[in-house]
C-alpha cells in the first residue's frame, strides 16, 4: 500500500538523526574507552587497555560499582514492595476511582526530580522537618544524624522516586489480565490466595520485570540524589564518572566506566525481554 | 462477577490491608511534596517544626530575583525546540517502525528508545564527547540537540501506540481517491493521531522542562532552571526554591488537569504513562 518514495520519506531523516545523536555518540564512547590523556591534559588517540586494565585492577571501582548495585537492588526491592500492593489495589479494587488513583499516582512524578529530592533534605536534616518534630514532641534530645548523608536517604529517597515508575508497568500487566480468567479461577474453588500466586502473579511477571528494571537501572546510573544526600559514605558509581570528567579530567577512564555500565544496562534489558517473553500471555 | 463473592470474607480482609498499604504509599509519594509546599510560606526558613510566622515573603524575593527567570525562560526555550526535535523525528520513526521494512530495523528500534531506559549520564556524556570531537561549544543549542534526541523516544513510542490502533483503510481510500501521501499524512494520518501526539508533545515538555542530568554535561553558560536550582542548593537550602518549585507544581497540575479534559474528551483512557513504560520495555513491537 505504501510507496517506496513514502517509504523512505519517513525512514531515512529519523534513522539520519539517531545515526548522528545515538550512534555515533555511543560508538564514540567506547573509542574514548582506549584513549588516554598526556601530561599536558590532551586527549592521546592511540589504542590501548590500559582503563579497563586500571579498572579491573583498582578496588575502589568495584567497590563503588558494587555499593551502587546493592544501593540499586535495595531500592528495587523497596519500590516493588511499595508499587505491587498499591498496582494491585488500583487494579482490583479501585473500582470507579480507580483514574483518580492513578493520576494520584503519577502526579508526583509532574514535581520535578531534584525539587523531591531536596525536599528529602529539607526533611531528614539535622535542622530538618523530621529531626525537629521529633524534639518537638520529645522523642528524642538531640538530632539523629544517620538520617541524612548516608546510604540511608539515597535509598529512601530513590525509592521514593522511583515507585511510581515501577508501579506502571505492574498496573499496565495487572490491567491485561482477562477478568474471567480471575472468574474462571474462583469458580473452580480456588481461595483468593491461590488465585493470586497461581493466575494474577504470573501473568503479571512481564510488569514486575519492567518495573524492577526501570528502578534498578536508573537508580544505577544516579548521580545527583547520592551528591545531594548521600555524603562520603553514599557516592555511587556515577560519581565518579562526573568527576572523571570533571576535576580529576580523565575522559577516557570516564568513558570506560559509563561503557561498562551501558553494558550492564543492555545486559539487563536482554535478560529480562528474554523472561518476559518466556512469560508473556498469548 | 457474583461468583467472586463467594470468597468474600477473605477478599474484604485483604481488601482493608490493601486499603491501609495504598494510604501508606501516597502518604509516603505526597510528604516531600506538602513538606515543600508548606515550607515555602515559613517565615522561619526550611526545617524546624512546626512551621510558624507564616509569609509571602519567599515569593516576593523569588519575583525580583532575575537569574531565576532567566532560567525559567531559558528552560521554556530548551523545552519547546526540544519538542519540535523529537516530534519531527519520532513521529516518522513510530511510522517507519509500523510500515515500512530496512536492514537495521531491530537495532534502529532499540537504539530510539535506549535514551529513555538508561541513565541520563549516558546519553549526557555520548553527546559531550561528540560536540568536543567536532569542536561544538557547549550553550543551550546542545543541551536542545541532547534533550530532542532522547525524547524522540517518547514520540515514537506515544505514536507507535496510537498507530496500532489506527484503521489503515481511510489512508488506503484517501490515497485511492488521488490524494498524495503529503495530502494523506496531513489530512488523515496526523489527525488520527492527535490524542497520541499531543500526548507525546505534552510528556516531552515535561521531561525536558525537568531533565537534569543530560543538561548537566551539556550545559554551556545560560542555566536551564534545574541547574539554577541546582547550583543553589550546592550553596545551601533556600525557601526560594521552595516558592517556585510550588509554582511550578501548580501549574503541572494545571496541565494535568488540561490533558485530562482532552484524554476524556477523545477517546480512551488518560492513562499514557502506563502505555509509554510498556512499549519502552517491549521495544514498540507490533508482536506484544
Amino acid at each position: 500500500m505504501f510507496s517506496r518514495a513514502y517509504r523512505v520519506a519517513i525512514t531515512v531523516p529519523p534513522l539520519a538523526w539517531v545515526t548522528v545523536f545515538l550512534l555515533v555518540p555511543y560508538l564514540l564512547m567506547f573509542c574514548y574507552s582506549f584513549w588516554s590523556v598526556s601530561e599536558s591534559q590532551a586527549i592521546v588517540h592511540s589504542w590501548n587497555f590500559s582503563n579497563y586494565r586500571e579498572l579491573a585492577t583498582k578496588t575502589v571501582y568495584w567497590e563503588t560499582l558494587l555499593r551502587s548495585m546493592w544501593i540499586a537492588a535495595r531500592v528495587t526491592l523497596f519500590s516493588l514492595l511499595l508499587g505491587y500492593p498499591l498496582a494491585y489495589f488500583l487494579s482490583f479494587r479501585a473500582a470507579r476511582r480507580k483514574d483518580l488513583y492513578y493520576q494520584l499516582v503519577i502526579t508526583p512524578l509532574w514535581v520535578s526530580y531534584l525539587v523531591r529530592a531536596y525536599a528529602w533534605k529539607t526533611i531528614l536534616g539535622t535542622d530538618g522537618v523530621l529531626n525537629t518534630l521529633l524534639q518537638y514532641a520529645h522523642l528524642t534530645r538531640h538530632p539523629l544524624d544517620f538520617l541524612l548523608y548516608s546510604p540511608f536517604a539515597v535509598v529512601l529517597t530513590l525509592t521514593h522516586i522511583y515507585t511510581p515508575f515501577t508501579l506502571l508497568p505492574i498496573y499496565a500487566s495487572l490491567e491485561h489480565i482477562p477478568r474471567n480468567l480471575i472468574e474462571a479461577s474462583n469458580d473452580l474453588g480456588a481461595s483468593p490466595a491461590q488465585t493470586f500466586w497461581r493466575v494474577i502473579f504470573p501473568l503479571s511477571i512481564p510488569g514486575v520485570l519492567a518495573g524492577a528494571t526501570f528502578a534498578f537501572v536508573l537508580s544505577l546510573g544516579d548521580f545527583l540524589a547520592p551528591l545531594l544526600l548521600g555524603g562520603p559514605s553514599g557516592i555511587m558509581i556515577s560519581n565518579i564518572v562526573v568527576s572523571l570528567f570533571g576535576a580529576a579530567y580523565n575522559w577516557p577512564l570516564g568513558a570506560a566506566i559509563s561503557f561498562c555500565m551501558l553494558l550492564i544496562v543492555v545486559g539487563l534489558l536482554f535478560f529480562s525481554e528474554r523472561v518476559e517473553k518466556k512469560w508473556s500471555f498469548s | 462477577m457474583e461468583l467472586l463473592v463467594s470468597g468474600s470474607v477473605p477478599v474484604v480482609q485483604k481488601s482493608r490491608w490493601l486499603t491501609v498499604h495504598a494510604l501508606a504509599v501516597f502518604a509516603f509519594l505526597y510528604l516531600p511534596i506538602a513538606v515543600l509546599i508548606i515550607y515555602s510560606f515559613n517565615g522561619q526558613g526550611v526545617g524546624g517544626f512546626p512551621p510558624r510566622n507564616l509569609t509571602l515573603n519567599w515569593y516576593r524575593i523569588l519575583f525580583q530575583d532575575g537569574p531565576i527567570w532567566d532560567s525559567v525562560l531559558n528552560s521554556l526555550t530548551v523545552a519547546v525546540s526540544a519538542m519540535a526535535i523529537a516530534l519531527a523525528f519520532g513521529i516518522p520513526a513510530a511510522l517507519a517502525l509500523d510500515r515500512a521494512e530496512f536492514p537495521g530495523k531491530a537495532l534502529f528500534r532499540r537504539l530510539v528508545l535506549l535514551p529513555l531506559i538508561l541513565p541520563g549520564i549516558i546519553t549526557g556524556l555520548s553527546l559531550l564527547m561528540l560536540f568536543r570531537e567536532v569542536n561544538v561549544k557547549l550553550s543551550l543549542v546542545t543541551i536542545i540537540l541532547g534533550h530532542g534526541t532522547a525524547l524522540i523516544s517518547v514520540a515514537t513510542t506515544e505514536v507507535f501506540a496510537g498507530l496500532q490502533k489506527l484503521n489503515r483503510a481511510q489512508e488506503e481510500a484517501s490515497l485511492d481517491l488521488g490524494a498524495n501521501y503529503w495530502q494523506t499524512f496531513w489530512r488523515i494520518t496526523v489527525p488520527n493521531l492527535k490524542l497520541s501526539i499531543i500526548g507525546a508533545a505534552l510528556l516531552i515538555f515535561t521531561l525536558s522542562m525537568d531533565e537534569i542530568a543530560v543538561s548537566f554535561f551539556l550545559i554551556g553558560r545560560d542555566n536551564t532552571l534545574p541547574l539554577e536550582i541546582w547550583g543553589r542548593l550546592r550553596r545551601g537550602i533556600t525557601p526560594e526554591i521552595n516558592a517556585i518549585s510550588t509554582i511550578i507544581f501548580v501549574f503541572s497540575l494545571a496541565a494535568i488537569v488540561l490533558w485530562y479534559r482532552l484524554r476524556v474528551g477523545g477517546q480512551g483512557t488518560s492513562q499514557v504513562g502506563a502505555e509509554l513504560t510498556e512499549n519502552t520495555i517491549a521495544g514498540c513491537d507490533s508482536r506484544v
